[in-house]
């Protein structure tokens, strides 16, 4: 009896040690993996976009391709304030405020410039959400979980570019119904909507809709790969990004 | 001791009781719980997973196919006898499950609960 002490101890160290050790013994005896991404996906580790802006820069063109995002998405038209956008188009001054110059060239000044959530490398929007809602992916986008959005707008309110539109109403009531994308849902009311870099796409190996519509006025691809094609145009063209000072750092750059 | 207003307060206990139980022996005596019959879809025989599976954690299921397909990027799933679908409730299950009011309303109704799933997904009708 009188090494009852010691073997207690010794029993119980060889316990904890079998307590420590049979979680992994358990998880890796079920050997299951369930999910894994789609082999056909295109993959990046911070997805960015070249938009040529000498190729493409009146109202119209780009409403063409707003046209293609949010016929795709599903996204409402509705004039006024309580618009619901992912794809819009504005003037030089109000797209590059930091970077407004009087005596810019006309043609420059003329412009209209294609807009989008910028899918910063540093994006408010995400450290402002109290829910996770939106958040960065690993290859950079950022996405939303319309699921877990409450419709606080915090991220509206963080966002420097205006890239986020909430749905005052209920997001059908602007749709026609008929011509619907069966493929991808619609949004409901009281949540922030955006753009996607069309994550859904890019899931099937797919270019983003705008830059396929855009007949080769936008790039899209890798920002860390230096063999991308983004990073040939970013090596080979002057390109500036929106509102710098705001440290979000952008990954939509445009060729002026 | 005598219990003052003993017959009244008893007769008044015994209505209460009758009234209180009265739902629950109505309810059984009538009617016979019966589970809603589902109109299964006509291609396919196997759901993703087995039917009991589906039945009770299809929820689950679905919580756990949202966080992988829109948080981890992951969309391919395989189920337990190892074949793979894409993780998809508009794409994939709706596809065989075509009729929401068949399949859907009815154990949902039945259960009581409305789930907001096609508030934002579109049923397989699709919209009026």
């Amino acid at each position: 009896m009188k090494n009852n002490r010691r073997t207690f101890i010794k029993l119980a160290g060889i316990a904890a040690a079998g307590l420590a050790v049979a979680p992994k013994a358990l998880a890796s005896s079920g050997g299951h993996s369930p999910v894994k991404a789609n082999p056909k996906g295109l993959h990046a580790t911070q997805w960015a976009m070249v938009i040529d802006t000498t190729k493409l820069h009146t109202e119209e063109e780009i409403a063409k391709l707003a046209e293609a995002c949010h016929a795709i998405h599903n996204v409402p038209k509705i004039e006024g304030h309580k618009e619901v956008k992912w794809l819009w188009s504005d003037t030089y001054a109000h797209t590059f405020p930091e970077q407004e110059n009087p005596h810019l060239a006309e043609e420059v000044h003329h412009r209209d410039f294609p807009l989008l959530c910028n899918h910063c490398e540093n994006p408010p929007c995400v450290r402002v959400c109290p829910t996770k809602a939106t958040y960065k992916r690993p290859d950079g986008i950022v996405a939303m979980d319309y699921h877990r959005c409450i419709g606080c707008r915090y991220c509206m309110a963080g966002c420097p570019y205006g890239s986020r539109s909430f749905n005052w109403g209920e997001p059908r009531k602007n749709l026609d119904l008929s011509k619907l994308n069966p493929e991808f849902p619609t949004r409901m009311r009281g949540v922030v909507e955006k753009c996607n870099f069309c994550v859904e796409r890019l899931a099937v190996g797919k270019m983003p809709a705008c830059v396929e519509a855009s007949e080769g006025a936008m790039v899209f691809g890798d920002l860390n790969d230096p063999d991308s094609e983004v990073r040939q145009v970013l090596r080979e063209k002057f390109t500036i990004r929106r509102k710098p000072t705001a440290g979000t750092e952008p990954c939509v750059y445009y060729v002026i | 001791m005598k219990m003052h207003y003993g017959f009244p307060i008893i007769i008044g206990l015994v209505i209460f009781i009758g009234m209180l139980t009265a739902p629950f022996a109505v309810g059984t005596m009538t009617k016979v719980y019966k589970q809603p019959e589902l109109k299964m879809p006509v291609g396919e025989k196997e759901c993703i997973e087995s039917k009991e599976f589906m039945r009770e954690q299809h929820m689950q299921l679905l919580n756990d196919w949202r966080d992988w397909a829109l948080r981890d990027g992951k969309r391919i799933y395989t189920n337990h006898a190892g074949k793979e679908f894409v993780i998809s409730l508009q794409n994939t299950c709706m596809k065989c499950h075509n009729n929401k009011a068949d399949f859907c309303d009815k154990c949902h109704t039945d259960a009581g609960v409305s789930p907001y799933c096609w508030d934002c997904h579109i049923q397989p009708e699709g919209l009026k």
